[in-house]
């Protein structure tokens, strides 16, 4: 008797420290799509984006609304988080209830696109003759294009006029990274920081890093070549000489604005989207390229959203959705959008537009001329197993538990193992 | 013994008076049984859906080979183990087991340490000292969110409070969670910091529940002040202990969210645990790998029912002593 009730505490715990256990791993499973009532039919399309710092009011929710009127269908907006949304999308592919229009981040296509989630543009006829080819680059497989970038934006180097007045450097000698690290040096002499970024251990690590990776002229296809190494070591370099702070490994791009904010520093690198911030900082600022190892704009990889059609069971729902994407990314309206949105515009001529109506984005153009999709030179979905274990490489180097050629060969033979 | 004729009692009592009821008696027990798997139901199906079905899923995942397509698709051909061994072989596996186990051991002594000490000093009830155990709580009550990005700016190599402090004694700038030396270290601390409380609370009930006619009788016998506590106050306190310890465990193993936000795991994988690594494989990519993750998800599950079990065993041999 005395057992039988001892079973019962025996089942009881450890029933409790599975299901205390359960959710951690079983939650994965878990997400269940979310109820957006998709198959309303008639007159009502779905469009999920990642902006959810836009609400109801706003002018892109304005802008989806005005075009949805133009398709004659109600458009029925959901907005993620952008870490959100890939699983989301996929989920709900698994379920069969898709959104009409997906947003997403550009390095995310060639993953639905592995998934067979997204319609080509050959299937789903949107007119992409327009576009710049480095941008349409990182939502290209093979012969296929999977979506249409709406806008985009990407990396430069902010910098404090002041903290550089004061230490007697003049921005226009900097160059490439000789003349950089010189500036650097000057600035810490002068008793300020010299420069912040982001090397934390997430992909936010690889897209701060790829300017430098690329400017360097390495490719991701080998990441222990010497350029690959010279990149890593510019970095370490700087970490060692106290031009850059040690907190670097640990920034994200949020967290390094907020380092640049505090008007200590000389440079920042970050983002087209900190512009706002950087009219609120309270100290004179600008704006130059990444330069590369030997002078000249380095490759900044490109961020910003591909608008693309998800696969339906019902195919004649394309044709409106194909006139909904059409008037987010025509060459006519595409000024509004990437307004809407700030970002840099797909097409030339929407460029020129831009810079016209504000020169201070001038820079930004010529950045994103430059630019480089994560997942071109069909890497697709072999650029997150190469990326993995080159932010690891860095977090290595930079924290000095290996030196940087023997980060960057064992990130090689990693990311080798993960893509063969 | 005792406790189990106890628990027989109640259902053993029930049909009697149904039985004086004469005709319905009959039909009773059975209607008696719907209304019995009418009141299990909602539970059962709770159990089923929310803890069985997940973690059956959880299971298939492991075993199969998942990719984004699959997932989509739906057809994942089932690969056995071959999840498991890729984790196992995973030149990550071993430093995140190791770190696993460091963090869950470090954290528990001194959480139960600390909240021992603590529960001793606040049972003598001295004035304010409601008011000071309530403060001791605040990290309890705190969001994860909030506590730990207050530790990771604490903790900052460069513009942190405890490097300033540090320098006011002329040491210089540890980094806490930027060198791999000492990140794991930095999060044990905030863990500790954050689970003390709950050792606190329930060791400050479980000697509240010792009588003090005890510790009177053996002060009268002579004991000293350490000599009670180790020969009355700990063995009475033992059962208690063993609970907050296994409850402890189980919270420690899956401690996710302070290490995600103070580290990541890293700098390179210097402080990444199964949690973590579990984490990273299905979310942390722009390509999710379900399966491995799933595998370590479930490694993680393994190794806390085996020190549930060792705690069973525990408790059996205590019952029998």
């Amino acid at each position: 008797m005395g057992s039988a009730a001892r079973n019962r505490r025996a089942a009881g715990l450890g029933l409790a420290a599975l299901t205390a256990l359960g959710c951690l791993a079983a939650c994965s499973s878990g997400g269940a799509p979310t109820g957006t009532s998709q198959a309303a039919g008639g007159g009502t399309h779905t469009i999920w984006d990642p902006y959810p710092q836009y609400d109801g009011d706003s002018a892109w929710a304005g802008l989806l609304k005005a075009c949805g009127a133009r398709a004659g269908v109600t458009v029925e907006r959901t907005a993620y988080d952008t870490s959100d949304l890939t699983n989301k999308a996929l989920l709900a592919a698994q379920q069969g209830n898709a959104p009409d229009v997906l947003i997403v981040d550009n390095p995310v296509v060639s993953t639905l696109a592995e998934a067979g989630v997204l319609t080509t543009t050959r299937e789903n006829k949107l007119d992409t003759s327009a576009i710049a080819p480095n941008l349409l680059a990182a939502g290209q497989s093979g012969d296929d294009a999977y979506g249409v970038p709406i806008g985009a934006n990407t990396l430069a180097l902010y910098y404090n006029e002041e903290v550089l007045g004061k230490a007697g450097v003049d921005v226009a000698s900097v160059k490439d990274w000789a003349s950089l690290t010189e500036a650097l040096k000057k600035v810490k002499a002068a008793g300020k920081k010299g420069i912040t970024f982001s090397a934390i251990g997430t992909e936010e690590g690889s897209f701060q890093f790829l300017p430098w990776f690329w400017g360097a002229g390495a490719q991701l296809t080998k990441l222990d070549s010497p350029e690959g190494v010279a990149a890593v070591t510019l970095w370490t370099d700087w970490l060692k000489a106290g031009y850059a702070p040690n907190s670097v490994i640990n920034n994200t791009q949020t967290t390094s604005w907020q380092e640049f904010a505090t008007g200590d520093f000389a440079f920042a690198e970050n983002g087209t989207w900190q512009l706002a911030n950087a009219e609120k900082a309270g100290f004179d600022y600008g704006v130059i390229p990444i330069p590369g190892k030997d002078g000249g704009t380095a490759p900044a990889p490109t961020g910003g959203e591909f608008v693309g059609i998800p696969v339906q069971k019902d195919t004649a729902r394309y044709a409106t959705s194909q006139k909904l994407v059409a008037c987010l990314t025509d060459t006519g309206n595409s000024l509004t959008t990437t307004t809407t949105l700030s970002y840099v515009a797909p097409t030339e001529r929407v460029r020129s537009e831009q810079v016209a109506a504000n020169p201070d984005l001038k820079v930004w153009v010529e950045a994103v001329k430059a630019a480089k999709g994560r997942t071109s030179d069909d890497l697709g979905t072999k650029y997150p197993k190469i990326s993995e274990p080159m932010w690891a490489a860095v977090q290595a180097a930079l924290s000095g538990s290996a030196s940087p050629r023997q980060a960057m060969t064992d990130a090689q033979t990693a990311a080798a193992n993960a893509t063969q | 013994m005792n406790r189990v004729t106890q628990a027989q009692a109640p259902p053993a009592a029930g049909p009697v008076p149904a039985a004086a009821g004469g005709r319905r008696a009959v039909r009773r027990p059975r209607s008696a049984q719907w209304a019995a798997w009418a009141f299990l139901a909602p539970v059962t199906g709770y159990l089923l859906l929310f803890y069985a079905y997940p973690l059956y899923r959880n299971l298939e995942l492991s075993l199969r080979d998942y990719t984004v397509r699959s997932f989509v698709q739906g057809d994942a051909p089932f690969i056995g183990f071959a999840n498991y061994a890729e984790v196992l072989g995973d030149p990550a596996f071993g430093p995140a087991l190791w770190h696993t186990l460091v963090f869950t051991l470090v954290s528990l002594t001194f959480q139960f340490t600390i909240g021992l000490a603590l529960a001793l000093f606040f049972v003598k009830n001295f004035r304010l000292s409601a008011t000071l155990r309530a403060l001791f709580l605040v990290p309890w009550l705190l969001p994860l969110i909030v506590s730990s990005s207050t530790w990771s700016w604490m903790l900052n190599s460069d513009s942190g409070v405890v490097n300033a402090f540090l320098a006011l004694f002329g040491a210089g700038p540890v980094h806490w969670l930027t060198s791999p030396d000492w990140s794991l270290w930095s999060v044990i601390i905030a863990n500790v910091w954050i689970g003390v409380p709950f050792n606190l609370v329930v060791l400050y009930s479980g000697l509240q529940a010792i009588d003090p006619v005890i510790h009177e009788a053996a002060a009268l016998d002579g004991a000293t002040g350490w000599q009670r506590f180790w020969r009355v106050t700990f063995p009475l306190l033992r059962p208690v202990s063993a609970v907050t310890l296994l409850l402890g465990l189980v919270y420690t193993l899956k401690v996710f969210d302070i290490i995600w936000i103070m580290t990541r795991g890293g700098p390179s994988g210097s402080s990444t645990t199964f949690a973590t690594w579990s984490y990273r494989l299905g979310f942390g990519n722009l390509v999710p790998e379900f399966g491995p993750g799933a595998a370590v998800g479930n490694l993680l599950i393994v190794m806390a029912l085996v020190f549930g079990l060792v705690y069973i065993r525990a408790q059996r041999r205590q019952i029998f002593s």
